[in-house]
């Protein structure tokens, strides 16, 4: 039998603390053949992360295996000791999890914890296993590979940490690798290499793995076949090319709708410039403490249109939002809300100002107060801005509700009743009970799954249509900005990059940043990621990590453009190119880059 | 990290004089002043004043602060209104007592409540587990003059194996020290003992929420590497803080245990000093003991940054 | 990650699903009986708290009153029933004022931060650098004992740990988005404090009330027992530790059976607390590895 694992009927449930058992997955089975990479795709709830560890036969806390048999190497690992059954993990199988910052133990050296697993496995001795080690890290493309491994977690950065994982799953030499969303939480202009270094060392070294992911795209570059689940249970199973491109279940083809588009497909129609902006926001520099993380940031948002901000974390986006709502004091600059010139401070503003601008924040679950019912949440600001008590606060709640697509009997009920999408459409609601003329939207989407993301999307399309709502719309989603945005203004390291209407920003010419970025979100095409990964912009950008408060061009570190002498000393203006895009580049108007992706 | 460490001992130096001012204050704002207290119902107005201008009670509260504080550090503690003997040589006298039970104490404490702390974390949710745990939770709400009592009527009053008795003479050999320390120090050690293993398993358990210690497990590791190797060092921070509180709170355990065994320390001069209202010793006990609490945790304090790899090596 | 609607609640409250334990049951009837015990002593007490009963001094338990008499020749029985009175009121009142300084000035402080969160906070800290007990003997040393000045002295020494404890849940609690929303509407502090912050810091608030409830009677009962606390001829269960040690050579229980009655109320008080706070917790991945 070529199958390294095969499971059978697998069931686990889990209980929350002081609850009693649920069933979590409802009977899985699937089988990964040596050097096969297989998918676990699907939603949060799916089981996909449960199933995946339980092929280690490791149940989280807080859950158990409750039935079917988990065949690793021709034997039910379910029927050995629990003794034995441990024996098995860091030997036989081994785990990537989804934030290398998180599991590597602060306290200790990293070669140490790579090693530690054969080490103790008995695979080798001390020396040997280091050099093996090393050779993992240059396989790995790491910086230093043989000095690496005696620093500390926290002296090396996300991306190579992710891959130091990897080497640390690997140096055991393990039949069966489990990767659990190991890219998730990077970059997009990081998780190119991450994604491409995976990739490598699984072929390289003939390993069997279970590739566990909600991203369609990563999957479509690294795996054989595709499982997708939903709820617990199997919905279909097939090769890649035929799950990507003929999926069979109705499910199946929901989940490939509700993926994006490719940003660059996207045409749009430059709609509101003439009218007065709702958002006026003008050189505005912010920080915490000693930490400036905007610098001369300046962003207009026009009446009734979409402004999209992108930008990979750390960039300052969310802190944008925080400036403008007033959350988070400016250094310098000025805003101006509906022509008015606003206060610094949310404290100082009055309440007709406060009204006019409203926030959304991305985590939907802890911008709801648990303690509070759903109708005192969205009455509160209807009595607050607006006056309403009694029967009329209640039935505009009720509206409210309508209006977000909820039933009106949710008043009732608490935060946590509620699905993350209710939850996020709880957010909107409260901020469109202020009847605002603008809503600051911070990652809205980010924190919840493809399908009820597009339909949040969706209600924020519907609601602008109808009540002529602007957003400020704060993402590190391209391909969300792009088929929503009318215009869009790129941040890199607290500095706008580029901005201008949507259609020019997504088009040539480009800054270098921006067609990284561009070229870094994943396609649903196989064979996307040997492309782009050998690309020169991919390996320079790799190459370095972002600096907050460069002296020049914040991006010049990481570009293949970069002329030297001029870019790392003196920070590049911005420029107006035609058709209102501007971009802060050094290079000369013809020798940006221009090329399609 | 060098800096953080003189930062943090910049700030022991300015705990310990915020102490003194507590301690100065306290004892200055109450009515009357202490020449009223040394001469007592029986006071005129004449003999009064006459006591005030000798003792210096007429200067400005800061400058007798100052005086008093030049005092201290200078080794010149006052002198008792008590006894009229220089405080430092009352002191002197019943130190070693309060120290010798402390020491013993802590030197038995510390390593064993470890050691259970530890057992019990590699064998959480498990029956020795719980047992600890429900021992322990009792343990730590019982007043420790119960525990002493208790240890008292069985060991001394029933089966008098133990003395009940903390009084050692000079000419007592070491089984007679030992008969005469063993129930003081165990009923000392008892009253931290339980605290001290509880909060080590506790901020060991903590770690185990940690991704990185189900990473660990995930790679076959057995237990007890899991819990010495990875979770310890992230706990030791944690822990040493508990150490230190335990010990100092060992200040206020030695009272109760010095009274119910009679025996002649510190904290029960301390207790006589309040009960006489004897200021200037009240005045130099505190400030000792606060001292020692100060520096203990001051300790604690410096090894937890000498032990955070971030600020080891920085990046 | 998470998904809400797997382990959706049906109601948050406080008291949701009580799931009561042997041992919750257990110790909160102790509680209960001793409560009972408080409201209606003076009634069920066979004798005054200091009436002298019999001649006989120590008497052992039977002899005299149900429990014996103490080193006067008072009826132990009923000056425990009375003691308890003193005991649970003196721990309530001090526990009342440790919080209602501690919470004010710790949400406060959490909220206003700025100056007003460094004065204080540098201030209980300083408070802090001293042993608990040692800081009472300090105030009962200049101002004297009198129940007063114990049940501030106490009550002042407490509310340091409450002031860390609220100032804590407050930075915690205020940093999170739902009171972000709440100032970014422009709510004022005593809304975004009485509304947002406090609804969500209750439940480590009552166990915190438990802690320094148990930590009270112990404080309080060990300055009674240096004879610091309580003065005679009140009943205070700390104070006949204190009176009646001496007899414990003479076969007498009338020191144990005050200082047992402390240790079932202080324990039973710190079981409840644990089954409140133990309600919320999981398994750990150490006991995965054995299954």
């Amino acid at each position: 039998m070529s199958d390294i694992l095969t499971i059978k009927n697998l069931r686990v449930e889990g209980r929350p603390p002081g609850g009693t058992y649920v069933p979590i997955v409802k009977g899985v089975s699937l089988n990964v053949a040596k050097g096969e990479v297989l998918a676990l795709i699907g939603e949060s709830g799916s089981g996909k992360s449960t199933i995946s560890l339980a092929s280690m036969g490791f149940a989280r806390p807080g859950c158990r295996i409750s039935g079917g048999e988990i065949w690793l190497n021709g034997r039910d690992i379910m029927k050995l000791s629990p003794h034995d059954r441990h024996a098995l993990r860091g030997n036989e199988v081994s785990y990537v999890a989804q934030s290398a910052a998180a599991s590597f133990n602060p306290a200790l050296r990293i070669g140490k914890q790579v090693i530690e697993a054969p080490l103790w496995h008995g695979a080798g001795d001390a020396a040997t296993l280091t050099a093996t080690a090393v050779d993992l890290y240059r396989k790995l493309d790491l910086p230093n590979p043989d000095t690496v491994g005696n620093k500390f977690p926290h002296q090396v950065s996300g991306g190579q940490l992710q891959r130091l994982m990897a080497a640390m799953a690997m140096s055991c030499g393990p039949d069966l690798l489990i990767l659990d969303e190991p890219t998730t939480a990077l970059d997009v202009t990081t998780q190119i290499e991450v994604l491409k270094a995976f990739k490598d060392i699984i072929r390289d070294q003939g390993t069997a793995a279970i590739y566990v992911t909600h991203d369609l795209a990563v999957v479509a570059q690294v795996a054989d076949r595709i499982l997708v689940l939903k709820n617990g249970e199997m919905v279909e199973e097939g090769p890649t090319a035929q799950i990507l491109h003929d999926p069979q279940h109705e499910y199946t083809r929901t989940l490939m709708a509700a993926v994006r588009p490719a940003p660059h497909l996207v045409d749009h129609v430059d709609a509101s410039a003439a009218q007065a902006p709702v958002i006026s926001a003008r050189n505005i520099t912010a920080g915490y403490g000693a930490l400036t993380i905007l610098s001369d940031v300046s962003v207009d948002v026009p009446a009734a249109s979409v402004v999209g901000v992108i930008g990979e974390s750390g960039c300052g986006k969310s802190t944008l939002a925080r400036v403008v709502a007033g959350l988070t004091p400016l250094r310098e600059g000025e805003i101006k809300l509906d022509g008015k010139v606003a206060a610094p401070s949310v404290k100082d503003r009055p309440r007709d100002t406060l009204k006019d601008c409203q926030i959304v924040f991305q985590m939907a679950d802890t911008a709801l107060n648990p303690r509070q019912r759903i109708g005192d949440i969205l009455g509160r600001p209807l009595e607050f801005y607006q006056g309403l008590k009694g029967r009329a606060r209640l039935d505009k709640v009720g509206e409210l509700l309508e209006l977000v697509d909820l039933p009106r009997s949710f008043a009732s009920r608490f935060p946590g009743e509620l699905s993350g999408g209710q939850k996020q459409r709880i957010n909107l609601a409260r901020a469109l009970a202020a009847d605002p003329k603008v809503i600051l939207c911070d990652e809205v989407t980010s924190a919840l799954d493809t399908v009820v993301a597009a339909g949040v999307i969706d209600l924020l399309k519907t609601l602008k249509d109808k009540l002529g709502v602007a957003y400020m719309f704060i993402s590190h989603d391209l391909s969300t900005v792009a088929s929503f945005a009318d215009e869009v203004v790129v941040l890199y390291a607290g500095r706008v990059v580029e901005k201008g209407p949507s259609k020019a920003v997504f088009s040539p010419p480009f800054h270098p940043y921006t067609k990284l970025l561009l070229s870094s979100v994943p396609e649903m095409r196989q064979g996307w990621l040997e492309g782009v990964a050998d690309t020169g912009e991919a390996k320079a950008a790799s190459a370095g990590s972002v600096v907050i408060g460069a002296k020049g061009c914040p991006f010049s570190n990481r570009c293949t453009h970069v002329i030297s002498g001029t870019c790392d000393t003196v920070a590049p203006p911005l420029r107006v190119l035609s058709d209102g895009l501007e971009i802060a580049c050094h290079l000369p108007t013809g020798e940006l880059p221009d090329r399609g992706l | 990290m060098h800096r953080i460490i003189l930062t943090r001992l910049a700030q022991g130096v300015l705990t310990l004089l915020l102490a003194s001012i507590i301690i100065f204050g306290a004892t200055e704002i109450l009515p009357g002043d202490v020449a009223e207290a040394i001469l007592g119902q029986s006071r005129t107005e004449e003999a009064l004043a006459t006591l005030r201008e000798e003792m210096g009670l007429n200067r400005p509260a800061i400058v007798r602060y100052f005086d008093w504080l030049g005092g201290m550090v200078q080794g010149d503690l006052g002198t008792s209104l008590a006894t009229k003997r220089p405080v430092a040589d009352m002191i002197e006298s019943r130190m070693w007592n309060t120290l010798r039970l402390a020491l013993l104490a802590a030197a038995i404490s510390v390593p064993l409540s470890l050691a259970l702390g530890l057992w019990s974390a590699m064998r959480a949710g498990g029956r020795v587990d719980k047992t600890l745990a429900m021992t322990t939770l009792a343990l730590i709400a019982v007043p420790e003059f119960f525990i002493g009592l208790i240890l008292m009527k069985v060991f001394a009053v029933e089966l008098k194996w133990l003395s009940a008795s903390a009084n050692t003479r000079p000419y007592f050999d070491f089984w007679q020290n030992a008969r005469a320390l063993a129930l003081p120090v165990a009923t000392l050690s008892f009253a931290v003992l339980a605290h001290m293993m509880r909060m080590t398993r506790s901020s060991v358990i903590n770690i185990f929420t940690s991704p990185y210690m189900e990473m660990a497990a995930l790679k076959g590791l057995p237990k007890r590497r899991l819990v010495v190797l990875h979770a310890l060092p992230n706990a030791l921070s944690p822990i040493l803080t508990v150490i230190a509180l335990n010990l100092s709170y060992m200040v206020s355990g030695v009272i109760i245990v010095e009274t119910v065994f009679g025996v002649p320390g510190l904290t029960r001069l301390l207790v006589d000093g309040v009960t006489l209202r004897d200021i200037p010793l009240i005045q130099a006990c505190a400030m000792i003991f606060g001292a020692v609490y100060i520096l203990l945790n001051l300790l604690a304090d410096v090894l937890s940054i000498m032990a955070n790899p971030r600020l080891r090596y920085p990046k | 990650m998470s998904d809400a609607t797997e382990f959706a609640k049906p109601r948050a409250s406080v008291f949701a699903g009580l799931r009561l334990t042997r041992t919750a049951i257990f110790a909160g009837g102790i509680l209960l009986f001793w409560l009972v015990l408080a409201l209606f002593g003076p009634w069920i007490a066979p004798h005054g708290e200091a009436d002298i009963i019999s001649t006989k001094t120590f008497a052992p338990i039977g002899e005299g009153g149900w429990l014996g008499t103490d080193k006067l020749g008072r009826d132990v029985f009923s000056r425990l029933i009375y003691g308890v009175r003193t005991t649970l009121l003196l721990a309530l009142v001090t526990t009342v004022i440790s919080f209602t300084f501690g919470v004010t000035l710790g949400f406060a402080a959490a909220i206003l931060k700025g100056w007003f969160d460094i004065v204080v906070s540098r201030i209980v800290e300083a408070f802090m650098a001293f042993p608990s007990t040692l800081l009472a003997l300090v105030v009962i040393g200049a101002f004297g004992t009198s129940i007063t000045v114990l049940v501030l002295t106490v009550g002042l020494v407490l509310s340091t740990s409450v002031f860390r404890v609220s100032r804590a849940l407050g930075y915690d609690i205020g940093v999170m988005d739902f009171v972000e929303a709440a100032r970014a509407r422009g709510e004022g502090t005593w809304w975004i404090l009485t509304r947002e912050i406090l609804p969500n810091s209750m439940a480590p608030l009552i166990a915190e009330f438990g802690l320094r409830f148990t930590f009270s009677i112990l404080f309080l009962s060990g300055l009674s027992f240096l004879g610091l606390g309580v003065q005679e001829p009140a009943a205070d269960w700390g104070l006949m530790v204190q009176e009646n040690v001496g007899g414990l050579f003479l076969g007498s229980s009338a020191a144990l059976i005050p200082a047992a009655c402390i240790a079932s109320l202080t324990v039973s008080m710190n079981l409840l607390v644990d089954w409140f706070q133990q309600r919320q917790q999981g398994e750990t991945v150490l006991e995965k590895i054995d299954q």
